[in-house]
């Protein structure tokens, strides 16, 4: 794992020395991506072992349009930080604003959906192994969107004010790399807790 | 600076002023001395947990403390000792050295720095917090008692009332946090900072092992982190990952704490490794034997430890291939470790050895850890694991790797680099007498603590019946305790009478040959005035003997 990081970042910048932002960024998604790991493991472990219901099958909805708003995120965010290099503010603080909106939508989307689990279908965490390991797991990928939509915020008032310029854009590409990581982690859980877990 | 009148601050503005400076430093020299001093406390107070287990388990059905307070403190021994002596000291001292002997001026991030070290303080100070949240101090007040890797379905709630659990994981978390803050840091300024003429192939052994010593935290400290945050929800908000009622399976967390658990202590291992590395070679008067072997053997260990993590659960009834598996990985962990011993051994050979302090501490390593490795061995082979496991047999092997391996290795780190960290040199006097003294402390305690295991004495009592046999052994045991304090007190007493009374050292006291004895002793806050370049893997031999330098060969 580190040494593809490695390899990575090394092409990323052949001839002038590593970035230690990029680096540093890489070892937080190593270390990040252990933590899901763990409890993807639990997750698949505890598939079909609850004792009593509801089950996945019975009360989970496939979050489609969330999904799509989070996956497409990766790319307004990759525009986003491409304009910023080029030095294209205005191009850059529009696609930056439709990454935080995008990104915004998906975690209302999984508030929306835990709200009707808790209030009208009575599933909690504390229900059945399903709940127990559905709440961790996708709440654990919801906090990670949520820290990265603060530190989006903070990038988006600081651009608004003019104080994000081009010789920034490095800065800006290492916070995109949680954010495409964050897209990433989606892809997994979506397809664990949505698709072989249903 | 220039102020037409100077006034001379006030003796306490000055003081204080010190004080605010070490609070906000981001200095890696003075975190790394941050870390390795508060790494001493717990080791003084993990030291005196210990002894008062030792009082206790003197002699049979003696009643020193209760069977509650026992539980108390052998949970907070071992956690204190692994995550709040042995990582924080080895983090410090990498902390202080790897800049230094990779030419750079500061780590990658200073502020980040001094956050992990800050989280990893507070983590410990909250554990200890735990002793006055409840009950009697004379029973251990309000401390976890679960053991230091809490199995499950012990530390629910049912089976651990109160909060010493809830103090357990929380200061875990945090310190968990500033370990990996502090693994980023590391990979990120040996691989960003170097100076110029570094290559990879050139580093300083040292800077390779904390390497792959960082890259294990990141990938086995955030299982920990994972495993912890389950704990606190089935603790807090009723989940079920380990409540077997509602159909969770407590092997789960065994799993869990294993992946983090084994290799934590190659984590623990590895910068041991890497002080011997740089000391051997110093005091043979070789070049270290096998430089790409040592590297390649680091890495290796690396990998394979991440897969060998169920050998601590043989005794759980795992299906025979899962036995066979790890009994299998177990074994290839003993090759590139072997590649090591050989490789120092090899450094010696045809040197001319200096029996210095740090040397004799160093060579004690090399036979402790041996007999460390060779019991492990024993152990990992799973019938044989069967007999022993939970006794005192396994009791005595992981300290004969911790104390005899890498508290052994940590002292001989102390008189190598104190000169450079302080400016003086510690008494070689009083270090020769602190290394015999606790030999004799570590052999009487440790070799005899294997035999009331293989006669099966379980780990984790508070006494035993008389007439079982194990009376004498546990006795000799307790007496070692006697000898490692006095080495310890020796140790101590070296430390604060050298720093202020001891011989100057110098730039370079052992005539060493890497870049942290280029610049002065202590190296002042920029480090190197000129950043240096390098040629080979002993830039200072090439300084030194510029007719004959290193690179020509290399």
């Amino acid at each position: 794992m580190s040494a593809t990081s490695v390899n990575v970042a090394a092409e990323a910048t052949e001839s002038q020395p590593l970035s230690r932002g990029r680096v540093g960024m890489w070892c937080l998604i190593i270390a990040e991506s252990a933590i899901f790991l763990i409890f993807v493991v639990a997750y698949i472990f505890y598939m079909g072992k609850s004792l009593d219901g509801p089950t996945p099958a019975q009360i989970l909805t496939v979050p489609v349009i969330t999904t799509i708003c989070l996956l497409s995120s990766s790319f307004t965010m990759h525009w986003a930080t491409g304009a910023l290099r080029e030095g294209k503010q205005l191009l850059f603080r529009v696609f930056w604003f439709i990454t935080l909106a995008l990104g915004a939508t998906f975690l209302i989307g999984t508030l929306r959906e835990w709200h009707r689990f808790i209030y009208k279908e009575n599933f909690t965490i504390s229900t059945n192994l399903f709940g127990t390991t559905f709440y961790s797991l996708v709440g654990l990928h919801a906090s990670h969107v949520a820290i990265g939509l603060i530190a989006l915020s903070t990038v988006m008032v600081l651009a608004l004010f003019g104080k994000v310029k081009q010789e920034h854009h490095e800065r800006c590409e290492v916070l995109a790399m949680y954010w495409h990581f964050v897209d990433a982690i989606w892809v997994v859980v979506f397809t664990i807790v949505y698709g072989l877990g249903r | 600076m220039a102020t037409d009148s100077i006034t001379l601050p006030s003796p306490r503005a000055e003081s204080r002023s010190v004080v605010l400076d070490w609070l906000c430093t981001v200095d890696h020299k003075k975190i790394g001395i941050m870390y390795i001093v508060y790494a001493l406390i717990f080791l003084v107070i993990m030291g005196c947990e210990a002894i008062l287990m030792r009082i206790q388990l003197a002699r049979p059905e003696l009643h020193f403390m209760t069977a509650a307070a026992f539980n108390r403190l052998f949970t907070m021994h071992g956690t204190t000792g692994i995550f709040f002596v042995a990582m924080p000291i080895l983090i410090g001292f990498g902390n202080y050295l790897v800049p230094l002997m990779i030419g750079a001026r500061d780590m990658a991030f200073p502020r980040l720095n001094a956050f992990s070290f800050w989280m990893t303080a507070f983590g410990g100070i909250f554990l200890y917090a735990s002793f006055f949240a409840g009950g009697s101090l004379l029973q251990g007040g309000g401390a976890p008692a679960v053991g230091w890797f809490a199995y499950a379905p012990l530390t629910s709630p049912a089976f651990s009332p109160g909060h010493g659990t809830d103090f357990w994981i929380l200061s875990l978390l945090v310190a968990g946090v500033g370990s990996i803050g502090a693994a980023v840091n590391f990979v990120a300024t040996i691989l960003c900072m170097r100076c110029p003429g570094m290559t990879l192939g050139k580093m300083p052994l040292l800077a390779w092992m904390n390497l792959v010593t960082a890259g294990m935290i990141l990938v086995a400290i955030s299982p920990l982190t994972a495993a912890q945050l389950m704990l606190m929800a089935d603790r807090f908000l009723g989940s079920h990952f380990f409540d077997p009622a509602a159909g969770g399976q407590p092997v789960l967390w065994m799993h869990f704490f294993w992946i983090f658990g084994h290799p934590e202590v190659y984590i623990l291992v590895i910068p041991a490794f890497a002080f011997i590395s740089e000391i051997l070679p110093v005091f043979s008067r070789k070049a270290i034997f096998g430089y790409p072997a040592m590297v390649a053997a680091t890495t290796g260990i690396g990998f394979v430890s991440l897969g060998v993590w169920a050998h601590h659960m043989f005794a759980v009834g795992m299906p025979s291939y899962g036995n066979a598996f790890f009994v299998l990985t177990t074994m290839v962990v003993a090759v590139p470790t072997g590649i090591k011993i050989f490789n120092w051994l090899a450094t010696l050979w045809g040197g001319k050895i200096r029996f210095a302090t740090p040397m004799l501490f160093c060579l004690a390593f090399l036979f402790q850890f041996l007999i460390g490795g060779l019991t492990g061995i024993m152990l990992a082979t799973a019938p044989f694991d069967w007999q022993l496991t939970n006794s005192y047999f396994v009791v005595a092997h992981f300290h004969y790797i911790i104390v005899g391996g890498i508290l052994f290795g940590i002292f001989g780190a102390f008189y190598y680099w104190f000169p450079k960290m302080t400016g003086r040199m510690l008494s070689e006097k009083l270090g020769k007498w602190h290394f015999w003294i606790m030999v004799i402390g570590f052999h009487l305690t440790f070799d005899f603590m294997h035999v009331p295991g293989l006669l099966g004495m379980p780990r984790r009592i508070y006494t035993y019946q008389a007439g079982r046999g194990w009376g004498v052994w546990n006795m000799i045991t307790s007496i070692g305790v006697i000898f490692q304090v006095a080495a310890i007190l020796i140790f101590v007493y070296n430390m604060v009478h050298s720093y202020f009374k001891g011989a100057v050292a110098g730039n370079d006291p052992w005539d060493a040959w890497t870049l942290e004895w280029a610049t002065t002793s202590p190296p002042p806050d920029y480090n190197f005035s000129t950043v240096p370049t390098v040629r080979s893997r002993r830039p200072l031999w090439d300084i030194k003997h510029p007719e004959d330098p290193d690179w020509k060969y290399e």
